[in-house]
């Protein structure tokens, strides 16, 4: 641990970004999220900052205040040269139903064909890979998952759709996600996941976190619907795996 | 209660914003411009966290149901009180069945209305701001109705301010984004001698910006952006996101907002100008 080269430069008065290498590696991710932890911990009071880790970055905002940045850049220095006690943190690997069906799996025929495999072949790529979760943001609850085979890799599409409808799970250059709502977007549509990523009821509105998995296995239409009304009524149970356990 | 007989253009309930739940993507929201939304709380002697009403371009028509005291400010955009003439920067009482409507925009573009104690509508997530989906709605409808606490007796300390509004600055004071080390000399001489023209593609989301700079090839990973984040895309067109803007982005973060440029640049609409100075 503590074997990166950090950069931390300032972001306006109020906020300031610690970056790491620019790869992308569950290595840095894991070095961020301790880094993380071990300020929420130690030093920074979360009534007063938020954190936001992506990819490679942290960014520390300060809710109302300047921040100094030359006298907390020395401090954050200071901080991630100590000796850290590795933390085991609380992280999960989430299994997430996707319904592959035609009827929502609006592109998944052209993808088939233009990576030269069977629909099922498809399917069969996607659920059985496991995706780490980088970052969390664009949209509320949008994931940017890592992880997708080379062999699932296609472009975007060249006109994206004016409405994706919510819980579609797409595939574009080297990601896969799920649609948190409806909104427009151009990424080819394989399927749909009757499970809702962000809901503004729950008092942690998205269960996943930065630094989680996700794996995908294959429902029927039926069990979808079933799924769908599981989850509106709040009677369904995601599956869970604790990674670190 | 207050009935909304007429939303106008665009009105939203806004506070100081939803924090917290940035790293789940959640944008922060609240007023776009934080200083003009403060002061009418301010008149009123509300919390600054108190939710105000945020009226873009054109004024809704609003009924009041119950006795309140109220002060607009920001974007001057005639106000009337029962079809008559009212002050903006000043505490006005309202009794019951008393209409308030708006004209013309004089200047700026955002107008704020504040009752005293606040509105009283939903809060998600910590805070009463709009932002669909996260609320329920995405502006005010005919027919809504807002709460709000009626009160008959408010001595004012202070009745009235002097209105300190800044519709006619336009240079946007900005400090560096984590790229700004990425810009040649070109760019630089660029984005601190030209003015820029406000895009139609301008919203609580993002400004956009008419006229472009030399473009560039960085690629990045997603990273955190703010309100006021100045990103640089290949083709060289500036976007500033503002109070609902996505919590990450992929594009080179090159200039950073004040907080009081970002309340200049929320006052400005399409074909408006604006300059950037460090």
């Amino acid at each position: 641990m503590n074997s990166y080269n950090i950069t931390i430069k300032p972001y306006g008065s109020q906020a300031i970004l610690i970056e790491w290498p620019n790869k992308v590696t569950e290595g840095i991710l894991e070095d961020i999220l301790q880094f993380e932890f071990h300020l929420r911990q130690n030093h920074l009071d979360l009534k007063e900052w938020e954190m936001v880790p992506a990819y490679n970055s942290l960014t520390l905002i300060h809710r109302d205040g300047e921040i100094n940045f030359s006298k907390f850049k020395r401090e954050l220095k200071q901080w991630y040269s100590l000796k850290r006690e590795l933390q085991t943190l609380p992280r999960y690997q989430w299994k997430l139903p996707v319904c592959y069906d035609s009827e929502f799996a609006i592109d998944l025929p052209r993808v088939a064909e233009l990576l030269n495999r069977s629909t099922e072949d498809v399917i069969k790529l996607h659920t059985s890979n496991v995706y780490t979760v980088y970052a969390i943001g664009f949209l509320p609850g949008f994931m940017y998952l890592g992880g997708l085979p080379e062999s699932l890799e296609t472009d975007r599409r060249a006109e994206p759709r004016l409405n994706v409808s919510k819980g579609s799970v797409g595939l574009a250059g080297k990601q896969t996600g799920i649609y948190p709502q409806d909104s427009p977007g151009g990424w080819n549509i394989i399927g749909s996941c009757p499970i809702p990523i962000f809901n503004v009821d729950n008092e942690n509105p998205c269960f996943v976190n930065v630094g989680d998995r996700i794996a995908f296995y294959q429902i029927t239409k039926g069990q979808y619907e079933l799924h769908k009304i599981q989850a509106e009524v709040g009677i369904y149970n995601i599956d869970k795996i604790k990674i670190n356990a | 209660m207050l009935k909304v007989i007429a939303g106008g253009f665009f009105s939203t309930i806004q506070d100081v914003g939803r924090f917290n739940f940035r790293n789940k993507g959640v944008p922060v929201a609240g007023a776009m411009d934080s200083y003009s939304a403060t002061i009418a709380n301010s008149l009123l002697e509300n919390l600054d966290t108190d939710a105000v009403m945020e009226i873009t371009m054109t004024g809704p028509v609003l009924e009041f149901d119950e006795p309140t005291f109220i002060a607009i400010t920001g974007a001057e955009l005639s106000a009337e009180l029962n079809g008559h003439k009212i002050k903006d920067y000043e505490v006005h009482k309202i009794e019951k069945g008393d209409i308030l409507s708006f004209g013309k925009l004089i200047n700026g573009f955002r107008s704020y209305l504040a009752v005293k104690n606040g509105f009283l509508t939903e809060v998600v997530l910590g805070s009463r701001s709009f932002y669909k989906p996260i609320t329920k709605l995405n502006c005010i409808k005919e027919y809504m109705e807002l709460e709000y606490e009626p009160i008959d007796d408010f001595l004012p300390k202070i009745a009235e301010v002097k209105a300190a509004p800044f519709h006619k600055e336009y240079t946007l004071k900005v400090q560096h984004g984590p790229e700004y080390s990425m810009l040649n000399d070109g760019q630089l001489q660029s984005l601190f001698s030209k003015e820029f023209k406000i895009a139609k593609e301008n919203n609580r989301m993002a400004y956009q910006l008419k006229e472009t700079i030399e473009g560039h090839s960085t690629t990045m990973l997603t990273s955190a952006t703010l309100p006021g984040t100045v990103q640089l895309t290949p083709a060289g067109k500036l976007i500033i996101l503002m109070r609902d803007g996505q919590t990450t982005g992929g594009y080179p973060r090159i200039l950073q907002l004040s907080q009081k440029a970002i309340s200049i640049l929320s006052q400005k609409k399409y074909g408006d100008q604006v300059s950037f100075v460090m």
